[in-house]
Protein backbone atom coordinates (compact mmCIF):
# COMPACT_ATOMS: atom_id res chain seq x y z
CA UNK A 1 0.00 0.00 0.00
CA UNK A 2 3.02 2.29 -0.29
CA UNK A 3 2.46 5.61 -2.03
CA UNK A 4 4.41 6.66 -5.07
CA UNK A 5 6.64 9.36 -3.53
CA UNK A 6 7.48 11.01 -6.87
CA UNK A 7 3.84 12.01 -7.30
CA UNK A 8 3.20 12.32 -3.58
CA UNK A 9 5.79 14.99 -2.72
CA UNK A 10 3.98 17.72 -4.68
CA UNK A 11 0.84 16.89 -2.65
CA UNK A 12 2.80 17.19 0.60
CA UNK A 13 4.20 20.54 -0.50
CA UNK A 14 0.71 21.68 -1.46
CA UNK A 15 -0.70 20.50 1.86
CA UNK A 16 2.08 22.29 3.78
CA UNK A 17 1.16 25.43 1.86
CA UNK A 18 -2.49 24.99 2.83
CA UNK A 19 -1.56 24.55 6.47
CA UNK A 20 0.59 27.67 6.36
CA UNK A 21 -2.20 29.67 4.72
CA UNK A 22 -4.69 28.50 7.37
CA UNK A 23 -2.33 29.33 10.22
CA UNK A 24 -1.08 32.66 8.91
CA UNK A 25 -4.52 33.90 7.80
CA UNK A 26 -6.04 32.87 11.13
CA UNK A 27 -3.19 34.47 13.02
CA UNK A 28 -3.65 37.76 11.17
CA UNK A 29 -7.46 37.89 11.52
CA UNK A 30 -7.40 36.39 14.99
CA UNK A 31 -4.77 38.87 16.20
CA UNK A 32 -6.64 41.89 14.87
CA UNK A 33 -9.92 40.81 16.44
CA UNK A 34 -8.31 39.27 19.53
CA UNK A 35 -6.08 42.24 20.38
CA UNK A 36 -9.09 44.53 20.04
CA UNK A 37 -11.25 42.37 22.30
CA UNK A 38 -8.39 41.85 24.77
CA UNK A 39 -7.77 45.59 25.02
CA UNK A 40 -11.49 46.20 25.48
CA UNK A 41 -11.79 43.63 28.23
CA UNK A 42 -8.77 45.15 29.96
CA UNK A 43 -9.70 48.83 29.77
CA UNK A 44 -13.34 48.22 30.79
CA UNK A 45 -12.29 46.37 33.95
CA UNK A 46 -13.18 47.85 37.30
CA UNK A 47 -11.09 50.94 38.12
CA UNK A 48 -9.48 50.94 34.70
CA UNK A 49 -9.24 53.81 32.24
CA UNK A 50 -12.57 53.12 30.49
CA UNK A 51 -14.38 51.20 33.22
CA UNK A 52 -17.64 49.77 31.89
CA UNK A 53 -19.21 46.87 33.75
CA UNK A 54 -21.64 45.86 30.98
CA UNK A 55 -19.09 45.69 28.16
CA UNK A 56 -16.64 43.89 30.43
CA UNK A 57 -19.16 41.29 31.58
CA UNK A 58 -20.46 40.57 28.06
CA UNK A 59 -16.98 40.09 26.61
CA UNK A 60 -15.83 38.09 29.59
CA UNK A 61 -18.78 35.70 29.30
CA UNK A 62 -18.29 35.21 25.55
CA UNK A 63 -14.61 34.44 26.04
CA UNK A 64 -15.43 31.99 28.79
CA UNK A 65 -18.09 30.25 26.67
CA UNK A 66 -16.00 29.81 23.56
CA UNK A 67 -12.60 28.96 25.02
CA UNK A 68 -13.38 25.72 26.87
CA UNK A 69 -15.23 24.08 23.96
CA UNK A 70 -12.95 21.46 22.34
CA UNK A 71 -12.01 22.69 18.90
CA UNK A 72 -13.28 19.67 16.97
CA UNK A 73 -16.72 20.03 18.54
CA UNK A 74 -16.75 23.78 17.98
CA UNK A 75 -15.77 23.21 14.35
CA UNK A 76 -18.69 20.90 13.72
CA UNK A 77 -21.12 22.89 15.86
CA UNK A 78 -20.70 26.13 13.96
CA UNK A 79 -20.49 24.54 10.48
CA UNK A 80 -23.95 25.92 9.52
CA UNK A 81 -22.67 29.41 10.33
CA UNK A 82 -19.48 28.68 8.41
CA UNK A 83 -21.54 27.66 5.40
CA UNK A 84 -23.49 30.91 5.67
CA UNK A 85 -20.43 33.10 5.89
CA UNK A 86 -17.91 31.34 3.65
CA UNK A 87 -20.36 29.55 1.35
CA UNK A 88 -18.99 26.10 2.10
CA UNK A 89 -17.96 24.14 5.13
CA UNK A 90 -15.25 22.17 3.34
CA UNK A 91 -11.75 23.29 2.38
CA UNK A 92 -9.05 25.63 3.55
CA UNK A 93 -11.15 28.82 3.45
CA UNK A 94 -13.91 27.11 5.41
CA UNK A 95 -11.40 26.05 8.07
CA UNK A 96 -10.10 29.59 8.51
CA UNK A 97 -13.49 30.85 9.77
CA UNK A 98 -13.90 28.69 12.90
CA UNK A 99 -10.16 28.86 13.55
CA UNK A 100 -10.32 32.66 13.50
CA UNK A 101 -13.15 32.71 16.00
CA UNK A 102 -11.36 30.44 18.44
CA UNK A 103 -8.05 32.22 17.88
CA UNK A 104 -9.64 35.63 18.50
CA UNK A 105 -10.88 34.70 21.93
CA UNK A 106 -7.68 32.90 22.85
CA UNK A 107 -5.66 35.92 21.74
CA UNK A 108 -8.06 38.18 23.67
CA UNK A 109 -7.33 36.29 26.89
CA UNK A 110 -3.58 36.25 26.22
CA UNK A 111 -3.63 40.00 25.53
CA UNK A 112 -5.68 40.71 28.65
CA UNK A 113 -3.36 38.60 30.82
CA UNK A 114 -0.31 40.43 29.51
CA UNK A 115 -1.90 43.81 30.05
CA UNK A 116 -2.86 42.95 33.61
CA UNK A 117 0.82 42.46 34.39
CA UNK A 118 1.60 46.08 33.45
CA UNK A 119 2.28 48.15 36.56
CA UNK A 120 -0.86 50.30 37.11
CA UNK A 121 1.50 53.03 38.28
CA UNK A 122 2.77 53.45 34.73
CA UNK A 123 -0.77 54.05 33.50
CA UNK A 124 -1.34 56.46 36.37
CA UNK A 125 1.81 58.33 35.36
CA UNK A 126 0.54 58.69 31.79
CA UNK A 127 -2.83 59.92 33.09
CA UNK A 128 -1.08 62.42 35.33
CA UNK A 129 0.74 63.73 32.26
CA UNK A 130 -2.58 64.37 30.57
CA UNK A 131 -2.78 61.38 28.21
CA UNK A 132 -6.25 60.45 26.93
CA UNK A 133 -7.48 56.84 27.29
CA UNK A 134 -6.98 56.14 23.57
CA UNK A 135 -3.51 57.61 23.75
CA UNK A 136 -2.72 55.42 26.75
CA UNK A 137 -3.83 52.31 24.85
CA UNK A 138 -1.59 52.98 21.86
CA UNK A 139 1.41 54.65 23.46
CA UNK A 140 1.57 52.93 26.84
CA UNK A 141 -0.36 49.67 27.04
CA UNK A 142 0.66 48.14 23.71
CA UNK A 143 4.36 49.13 23.78
CA UNK A 144 4.74 48.13 27.45
CA UNK A 145 3.18 44.69 26.89
CA UNK A 146 4.60 44.02 23.43
CA UNK A 147 7.42 41.64 24.40
CA UNK A 148 5.28 39.15 26.35
CA UNK A 149 2.49 39.71 23.84
CA UNK A 150 4.65 38.39 21.01
CA UNK A 151 5.44 35.29 23.11
CA UNK A 152 1.72 34.87 23.74
CA UNK A 153 0.95 35.14 20.03
CA UNK A 154 3.68 32.57 19.34
CA UNK A 155 1.97 30.23 21.73
CA UNK A 156 -1.35 30.83 19.97
CA UNK A 157 0.14 30.27 16.51
CA UNK A 158 1.52 26.92 17.65
CA UNK A 159 -1.89 25.83 18.84
CA UNK A 160 -3.21 27.03 15.48
CA UNK A 161 -0.94 24.51 13.74
CA UNK A 162 -2.62 21.96 15.96
CA UNK A 163 -6.08 23.35 15.12
CA UNK A 164 -5.31 23.31 11.39
CA UNK A 165 -4.56 19.60 11.62
CA UNK A 166 -7.87 19.04 13.40
CA UNK A 167 -9.67 21.08 10.75
CA UNK A 168 -7.91 18.95 8.13
CA UNK A 169 -9.53 15.79 9.41
CA UNK A 170 -12.99 17.15 8.70
CA UNK A 171 -12.27 18.38 5.21
CA UNK A 172 -10.14 21.39 5.91
CA UNK A 173 -7.22 20.30 3.75
CA UNK A 174 -3.61 20.76 4.72
CA UNK A 175 -1.23 18.39 6.47
CA UNK A 176 -3.91 17.14 8.84
CA UNK A 177 -5.96 15.95 5.92
CA UNK A 178 -3.01 14.07 4.37
CA UNK A 179 -2.04 12.49 7.67
CA UNK A 180 -5.63 11.39 8.20
CA UNK A 181 -6.41 9.99 4.74
CA UNK A 182 -3.06 8.43 3.91
CA UNK A 183 -1.45 7.84 7.23
CA UNK A 184 -4.40 6.80 9.33
CA UNK A 185 -7.02 5.40 6.99
CA UNK A 186 -4.54 3.67 4.67
CA UNK A 187 -2.12 2.64 7.43
CA UNK A 188 0.83 4.23 5.65
CA UNK A 189 3.31 4.90 8.43
CA UNK A 190 5.83 6.66 6.19
CA UNK A 191 3.31 9.35 5.24
CA UNK A 192 2.42 9.77 8.87
CA UNK A 193 6.10 10.16 9.81
CA UNK A 194 6.72 12.73 7.08
CA UNK A 195 3.72 14.88 8.08
CA UNK A 196 4.63 14.68 11.73
CA UNK A 197 8.21 15.77 10.95
CA UNK A 198 6.93 18.70 8.89
CA UNK A 199 4.58 19.72 11.70
CA UNK A 200 7.41 19.55 14.23
CA UNK A 201 9.60 21.71 11.99
CA UNK A 202 6.78 24.25 11.60
CA UNK A 203 6.28 24.43 15.35
CA UNK A 204 10.01 24.84 15.96
CA UNK A 205 10.22 27.60 13.37
CA UNK A 206 7.27 29.47 14.86
CA UNK A 207 8.73 29.22 18.36
CA UNK A 208 12.15 30.36 17.19
CA UNK A 209 10.67 33.31 15.33
CA UNK A 210 8.56 34.31 18.32
CA UNK A 211 11.45 34.01 20.76
CA UNK A 212 13.77 36.04 18.56
CA UNK A 213 11.21 38.76 18.02
CA UNK A 214 10.22 39.09 21.67
CA UNK A 215 13.86 39.08 22.75
CA UNK A 216 14.51 41.95 20.36
CA UNK A 217 11.58 43.88 21.76
CA UNK A 218 12.50 43.22 25.38
CA UNK A 219 16.24 43.77 24.69
CA UNK A 220 17.29 40.73 26.71
CA UNK B 1 -1.78 78.08 44.37
CA UNK B 2 -3.42 74.91 45.66
CA UNK B 3 -6.39 75.13 47.95
CA UNK B 4 -8.23 72.23 49.54
CA UNK B 5 -11.64 73.42 50.71
CA UNK B 6 -13.31 71.06 53.14
CA UNK B 7 -12.42 68.10 50.93
CA UNK B 8 -13.55 64.56 51.72
CA UNK B 9 -13.04 61.34 49.82
CA UNK B 10 -14.91 58.16 50.61
CA UNK B 11 -14.26 54.83 48.95
CA UNK B 12 -16.67 51.96 48.98
CA UNK B 13 -14.89 48.66 49.40
CA UNK B 14 -17.54 46.01 49.06
CA UNK B 15 -20.08 47.00 51.69
CA UNK B 16 -17.60 48.94 53.78
CA UNK B 17 -17.14 52.67 53.47
CA UNK B 18 -13.60 53.95 53.87
CA UNK B 19 -13.17 57.63 54.66
CA UNK B 20 -9.74 58.18 53.17
CA UNK B 21 -9.83 61.97 53.46
CA UNK B 22 -12.05 63.79 55.93
CA UNK B 23 -12.87 67.51 55.73
CA UNK B 24 -9.40 68.67 54.82
CA UNK B 25 -8.79 72.36 54.31
CA UNK B 26 -5.26 73.43 53.41
CA UNK B 27 -3.66 76.20 51.42
CA UNK B 28 -0.38 75.74 49.64
CA UNK B 29 1.15 79.04 48.57
CA UNK B 30 3.11 79.70 45.43
CA UNK B 31 6.80 78.84 45.72
CA UNK B 32 6.45 76.74 48.86
CA UNK B 33 7.66 73.24 49.52
CA UNK B 34 4.74 71.82 51.42
CA UNK B 35 5.07 68.41 53.06
CA UNK B 36 2.26 66.17 54.21
CA UNK B 37 3.40 63.54 56.66
CA UNK B 38 1.49 60.59 58.02
CA UNK B 39 1.75 56.88 58.69
CA UNK B 40 0.60 54.55 55.92
CA UNK B 41 -3.17 54.59 55.55
CA UNK B 42 -3.45 58.16 56.84
CA UNK B 43 -4.96 59.27 53.54
CA UNK B 44 -2.08 61.40 52.33
CA UNK B 45 -1.72 59.54 49.04
CA UNK B 46 -5.41 60.06 48.27
CA UNK B 47 -5.14 63.73 49.20
CA UNK B 48 -2.22 64.15 46.81
CA UNK B 49 -4.16 62.53 43.97
CA UNK B 50 -7.01 64.98 44.47
CA UNK B 51 -4.70 67.71 43.19
CA UNK B 52 -4.59 66.32 39.65
CA UNK B 53 -7.94 64.53 39.90
CA UNK B 54 -6.51 61.04 39.74
CA UNK B 55 -9.02 60.77 42.57
CA UNK B 56 -12.19 62.82 42.58
CA UNK B 57 -13.44 64.40 45.80
CA UNK B 58 -16.66 63.05 47.31
CA UNK B 59 -17.35 66.52 48.68
CA UNK B 60 -15.58 69.85 48.92
CA UNK B 61 -13.42 71.35 46.23
CA UNK B 62 -9.81 71.58 45.14
CA UNK B 63 -8.75 74.88 43.65
CA UNK B 64 -5.60 75.30 41.61
CA UNK B 65 -4.80 78.89 40.72
CA UNK B 66 -8.41 79.63 41.75
CA UNK B 67 -9.88 77.10 39.32
CA UNK B 68 -11.98 74.26 40.71
CA UNK B 69 -10.30 71.29 39.02
CA UNK B 70 -13.11 68.90 39.88
CA UNK B 71 -15.39 70.88 37.59
CA UNK B 72 -13.13 70.77 34.52
CA UNK B 73 -14.16 68.78 31.44
CA UNK B 74 -12.07 65.69 30.62
CA UNK B 75 -10.24 67.60 27.91
CA UNK B 76 -9.57 70.69 30.01
CA UNK B 77 -8.41 68.47 32.85
CA UNK B 78 -5.85 66.78 30.56
CA UNK B 79 -4.51 70.19 29.56
CA UNK B 80 -4.45 71.29 33.22
CA UNK B 81 -2.56 68.13 34.20
CA UNK B 82 0.34 69.19 31.95
CA UNK B 83 0.77 72.03 34.38
CA UNK B 84 1.12 69.65 37.34
CA UNK B 85 4.17 67.39 37.26
CA UNK B 86 4.02 64.21 39.31
CA UNK B 87 6.71 61.84 40.56
CA UNK B 88 6.22 58.50 42.25
CA UNK B 89 7.72 56.20 44.85
CA UNK B 90 8.24 53.47 42.23
CA UNK B 91 9.22 55.97 39.53
CA UNK B 92 6.64 54.57 37.06
CA UNK B 93 8.90 55.00 34.05
CA UNK B 94 7.96 53.48 30.69
CA UNK B 95 10.21 50.44 30.38
CA UNK B 96 9.64 50.28 26.63
CA UNK B 97 11.11 53.74 26.18
CA UNK B 98 14.63 55.07 26.62
CA UNK B 99 15.45 57.75 29.18
CA UNK B 100 15.12 60.38 26.45
CA UNK B 101 11.90 58.73 25.26
CA UNK B 102 10.42 58.91 28.74
CA UNK B 103 11.19 62.61 29.04
CA UNK B 104 9.90 63.25 25.53
CA UNK B 105 6.55 61.53 26.21
CA UNK B 106 4.72 64.43 27.94
CA UNK B 107 6.09 66.81 25.30
CA UNK B 108 4.65 64.63 22.55
CA UNK B 109 1.31 64.67 24.37
CA UNK B 110 1.48 68.45 24.44
CA UNK B 111 2.08 68.44 20.68
CA UNK B 112 5.61 69.87 20.68
CA UNK B 113 7.66 69.68 17.49
CA UNK B 114 10.53 67.23 17.14
CA UNK B 115 13.04 70.05 17.34
CA UNK B 116 11.49 71.49 20.49
CA UNK B 117 11.36 68.04 22.06
CA UNK B 118 15.03 67.31 21.37
CA UNK B 119 16.14 70.66 22.77
CA UNK B 120 13.99 70.33 25.89
CA UNK B 121 15.07 66.72 26.54
CA UNK B 122 18.75 67.69 26.34
CA UNK B 123 18.16 70.64 28.64
CA UNK B 124 16.34 68.48 31.22
CA UNK B 125 18.91 65.69 31.07
CA UNK B 126 21.57 68.26 31.91
CA UNK B 127 19.43 69.72 34.68
CA UNK B 128 19.10 66.35 36.43
CA UNK B 129 22.68 65.33 35.60
CA UNK B 130 21.95 62.35 33.35
CA UNK B 131 23.16 63.67 29.99
CA UNK B 132 25.12 60.51 29.18
CA UNK B 133 22.20 58.18 29.94
CA UNK B 134 19.84 59.48 27.23
CA UNK B 135 19.83 56.24 25.25
CA UNK B 136 19.68 53.86 28.23
CA UNK B 137 16.53 52.02 29.22
CA UNK B 138 15.06 52.38 32.74
CA UNK B 139 16.07 48.83 33.73
CA UNK B 140 19.71 49.81 33.22
CA UNK B 141 19.49 52.60 35.81
CA UNK B 142 19.85 52.72 39.60
CA UNK B 143 16.93 53.84 41.78
CA UNK B 144 18.30 57.35 42.18
CA UNK B 145 18.86 57.69 38.44
CA UNK B 146 15.33 56.46 37.76
CA UNK B 147 13.91 59.13 40.06
CA UNK B 148 16.00 61.75 38.28
CA UNK B 149 14.42 60.64 35.01
CA UNK B 150 11.02 60.80 36.75
CA UNK B 151 11.74 64.36 37.83
CA UNK B 152 12.95 65.36 34.36
CA UNK B 153 9.83 63.82 32.83
CA UNK B 154 7.59 65.62 35.32
CA UNK B 155 9.28 68.94 34.53
CA UNK B 156 9.21 68.50 30.75
CA UNK B 157 6.11 70.60 30.13
CA UNK B 158 7.36 73.35 32.51
CA UNK B 159 4.68 72.89 35.17
CA UNK B 160 4.01 75.36 37.99
CA UNK B 161 3.39 72.58 40.48
CA UNK B 162 5.25 69.37 41.23
CA UNK B 163 3.53 66.73 43.35
CA UNK B 164 5.67 63.99 44.86
CA UNK B 165 4.21 60.69 46.02
CA UNK B 166 6.74 59.27 48.53
CA UNK B 167 9.43 60.15 46.00
CA UNK B 168 12.33 59.06 48.19
CA UNK B 169 10.81 56.16 50.10
CA UNK B 170 12.30 53.51 47.82
CA UNK B 171 15.80 55.00 47.96
CA UNK B 172 18.75 54.56 50.29
CA UNK B 173 19.65 57.47 52.61
CA UNK B 174 22.45 58.82 50.44
CA UNK B 175 20.37 58.77 47.26
CA UNK B 176 17.47 60.27 49.19
CA UNK B 177 19.67 63.21 50.14
CA UNK B 178 20.66 63.70 46.46
CA UNK B 179 17.06 63.62 45.28
CA UNK B 180 15.97 66.01 48.03
CA UNK B 181 18.74 68.38 46.97
CA UNK B 182 17.47 68.16 43.41
CA UNK B 183 13.90 68.90 44.54
CA UNK B 184 15.16 71.91 46.44
CA UNK B 185 16.90 73.05 43.27
CA UNK B 186 13.66 72.59 41.30
CA UNK B 187 11.92 74.79 43.85
CA UNK B 188 14.59 77.47 44.14
CA UNK B 189 15.85 77.72 40.55
CA UNK B 190 12.61 77.10 38.67
CA UNK B 191 10.22 78.55 41.23
CA UNK B 192 8.04 75.45 41.14
CA UNK B 193 5.64 74.92 44.03
CA UNK B 194 6.15 71.45 45.50
CA UNK B 195 3.59 69.40 47.38
CA UNK B 196 5.02 66.16 48.71
CA UNK B 197 3.81 63.35 50.88
CA UNK B 198 6.09 61.20 52.99
CA UNK B 199 6.21 59.09 56.11
CA UNK B 200 9.80 60.14 56.77
CA UNK B 201 10.24 63.11 59.07
CA UNK B 202 13.74 63.83 57.81
CA UNK B 203 12.30 64.62 54.36
CA UNK B 204 10.13 67.29 55.96
CA UNK B 205 13.02 68.46 58.09
CA UNK B 206 15.46 68.81 55.20
CA UNK B 207 13.43 70.55 52.51
CA UNK B 208 9.94 71.60 53.54
CA UNK B 209 8.80 75.10 54.49
CA UNK B 210 5.38 74.01 55.70
CA UNK B 211 4.09 70.76 57.02
CA UNK B 212 0.71 69.14 57.61
CA UNK B 213 0.39 66.03 59.74
CA UNK B 214 -2.33 63.60 58.71
CA UNK B 215 -3.99 60.85 60.69
CA UNK B 216 -7.11 58.85 59.83
CA UNK B 217 -7.87 61.05 56.85
CA UNK B 218 -7.68 64.29 58.83
CA UNK B 219 -5.09 67.02 59.06
CA UNK B 220 -4.35 67.10 62.78
CA UNK B 221 -1.67 69.76 62.75
CA UNK B 222 -0.18 72.09 60.19
CA UNK B 223 2.05 75.12 60.00
CA UNK B 224 5.63 76.20 59.53
CA UNK B 225 8.11 73.36 59.86
CA UNK B 226 10.14 75.20 62.51
CA UNK B 227 7.17 75.92 64.77
CA UNK B 228 5.69 72.48 64.31
CA UNK B 229 9.01 70.82 65.05
CA UNK B 230 9.86 72.87 68.07
CA UNK B 231 6.40 72.91 69.58
CA UNK B 232 4.43 69.86 68.41
CA UNK B 233 0.86 69.83 69.75
CA UNK B 234 -0.32 66.39 68.80
CA UNK B 235 1.12 63.08 70.03
CA UNK B 236 1.40 61.77 66.45
CA UNK B 237 3.45 64.81 65.52
CA UNK B 238 5.64 64.20 68.57
CA UNK B 239 6.16 60.62 67.45
CA UNK B 240 7.28 61.76 64.01
CA UNK B 241 9.68 64.24 65.52
CA UNK B 242 11.16 61.62 67.82
CA UNK B 243 11.85 59.51 64.72
CA UNK B 244 14.44 62.04 63.59
CA UNK B 245 15.62 63.49 66.87
CA UNK B 246 15.55 61.67 70.09
CA UNK B 247 14.76 64.45 72.55
CA UNK B 248 15.24 62.35 75.70
CA UNK B 249 17.81 59.80 76.81
CA UNK B 250 16.52 56.24 76.90
CA UNK B 251 14.45 55.04 79.82
CA UNK B 252 17.32 52.85 81.02
CA UNK B 253 19.59 55.85 81.30
CA UNK B 254 16.88 57.90 83.03
CA UNK B 255 16.24 55.15 85.57
CA UNK B 256 19.94 54.76 86.24
CA UNK B 257 20.20 58.50 86.69
CA UNK B 258 17.55 58.53 89.37
CA UNK B 259 18.78 55.30 90.97
CA UNK B 260 22.22 56.83 91.40
CA UNK B 261 20.70 59.79 93.21
CA UNK B 262 20.65 62.24 90.33
CA UNK B 263 18.39 65.23 90.88
CA UNK B 264 15.35 66.38 88.97
CA UNK B 265 15.92 66.74 85.22
CA UNK B 266 14.63 69.65 83.19
CA UNK B 267 14.16 70.00 79.48
CA UNK B 268 15.28 73.40 78.24
CA UNK B 269 14.30 74.39 74.72
CA UNK B 270 16.03 77.19 72.84
CA UNK B 271 14.63 78.52 69.59
CA UNK B 272 16.35 80.78 67.11
CA UNK B 273 18.24 83.87 68.34
CA UNK B 274 18.37 82.87 71.99
CA UNK B 275 20.84 80.07 71.15
CA UNK B 276 23.47 82.79 70.63
CA UNK B 277 23.34 83.84 74.29
CA UNK B 278 24.90 82.04 77.24
CA UNK B 279 21.48 81.93 78.95
CA UNK B 280 22.06 78.92 81.18
CA UNK B 281 25.38 79.98 82.57
CA UNK B 282 24.34 83.65 83.07
CA UNK B 283 21.24 82.79 85.05
CA UNK B 284 22.76 79.99 87.12
CA UNK B 285 25.89 81.95 87.99
CA UNK B 286 23.78 84.88 89.21
CA UNK B 287 22.00 82.65 91.73
CA UNK B 288 24.96 80.49 92.67
CA UNK B 289 23.62 77.31 91.11
CA UNK B 290 25.56 74.83 88.97
CA UNK B 291 24.08 73.08 86.00
CA UNK B 292 24.90 69.78 84.40
CA UNK B 293 23.96 68.96 80.81
CA UNK B 294 22.96 65.32 80.86
CA UNK B 295 21.77 65.02 77.32
CA UNK B 296 20.83 67.16 74.36
CA UNK B 297 21.42 68.62 70.97
CA UNK B 298 21.41 71.85 69.04
CA UNK B 299 20.40 71.49 65.42
CA UNK B 300 19.62 73.56 62.40
CA UNK B 301 16.08 73.61 61.13
CA UNK B 302 14.82 75.85 58.37
CA UNK B 303 18.03 77.87 58.70
CA UNK B 304 17.34 78.54 62.38
CA UNK B 305 18.91 76.90 65.42
CA UNK B 306 16.92 74.74 67.74
CA UNK B 307 18.36 73.46 71.00
CA UNK B 308 16.93 70.79 73.24
CA UNK B 309 18.94 70.20 76.41
CA UNK B 310 18.25 67.96 79.39
CA UNK B 311 19.91 69.51 82.46
CA UNK B 312 19.99 69.11 86.19
CA UNK B 313 20.67 71.90 88.64
CA UNK B 314 22.91 71.58 91.65
CA UNK B 315 22.50 74.00 94.54
CA UNK B 316 20.00 75.03 97.19
CA UNK B 317 16.42 74.16 96.28
CA UNK B 318 15.27 77.75 96.89
CA UNK B 319 17.91 79.04 94.49
CA UNK B 320 17.06 76.40 91.93
CA UNK B 321 13.43 77.50 91.99
CA UNK B 322 14.50 81.10 91.35
CA UNK B 323 16.68 79.93 88.44
CA UNK B 324 13.76 77.97 86.99
CA UNK B 325 11.43 80.95 87.18
CA UNK B 326 13.96 83.27 85.63
CA UNK B 327 14.72 80.83 82.82
CA UNK B 328 11.02 80.50 82.12
CA UNK B 329 10.97 84.09 80.95
CA UNK B 330 13.71 83.41 78.42
CA UNK B 331 13.29 79.85 77.16
CA UNK B 332 10.89 76.91 77.43
CA UNK B 333 11.64 74.81 80.47
CA UNK B 334 9.77 71.83 81.84
CA UNK B 335 10.43 69.05 84.30
CA UNK B 336 11.29 65.68 82.78
CA UNK B 337 9.00 63.06 84.18
CA UNK B 338 10.38 59.54 83.94
CA UNK B 339 8.11 57.09 82.13
CA UNK B 340 7.02 60.04 80.11
CA UNK B 341 6.96 57.74 77.12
Amino acid sequence: MNVDWSTFWPRIVEATGETLIMVVATLIFGSIIGITIGLLVYVTRENNILENKIVFQILNVIINIIRPVPFIIFLVAISPLTRMVVGTSIGTAAAIFPMTIVASFTVARVVENNLVSIDPGVIEAAQAMGASPLRIIFTVLIPEALGPLVLGLTFVSISLIDFSAVAGTVGGGGLGHIAMTYGYQRFDTSVMVVTVIILIVLVQLAQWLGNTLSRKIMRR
Amino acid sequence: MIEFKDVSKTFTLGKREVHAVKNVSLTINKGEIFGIIGFSGAGKSTLLRLVNMLERPSSGSVLIQDIDVSKLSAKDLRTRRRNIGMIFQNFNLFNSRTVAGNIAYPLKLAGASKKEINARVTELLNFVGLAEKAKDYPDQLSGGQKQRVGIARALATSPDILICDEATSALDPETTADILKLLKKVNKDLGITILLITHEMHVIQSICDKVAVMEDGEVIESGNVFETFTDPQHTTTQRFIRSVQQDLPSETILKEWHASGGGTLYRVIFKGEITNNPVLSTVTRKHDVDFNIVYGSVRELQERLFGNLIVSFIGEQKQIDIVRNELKTLVDIEEVIVNER
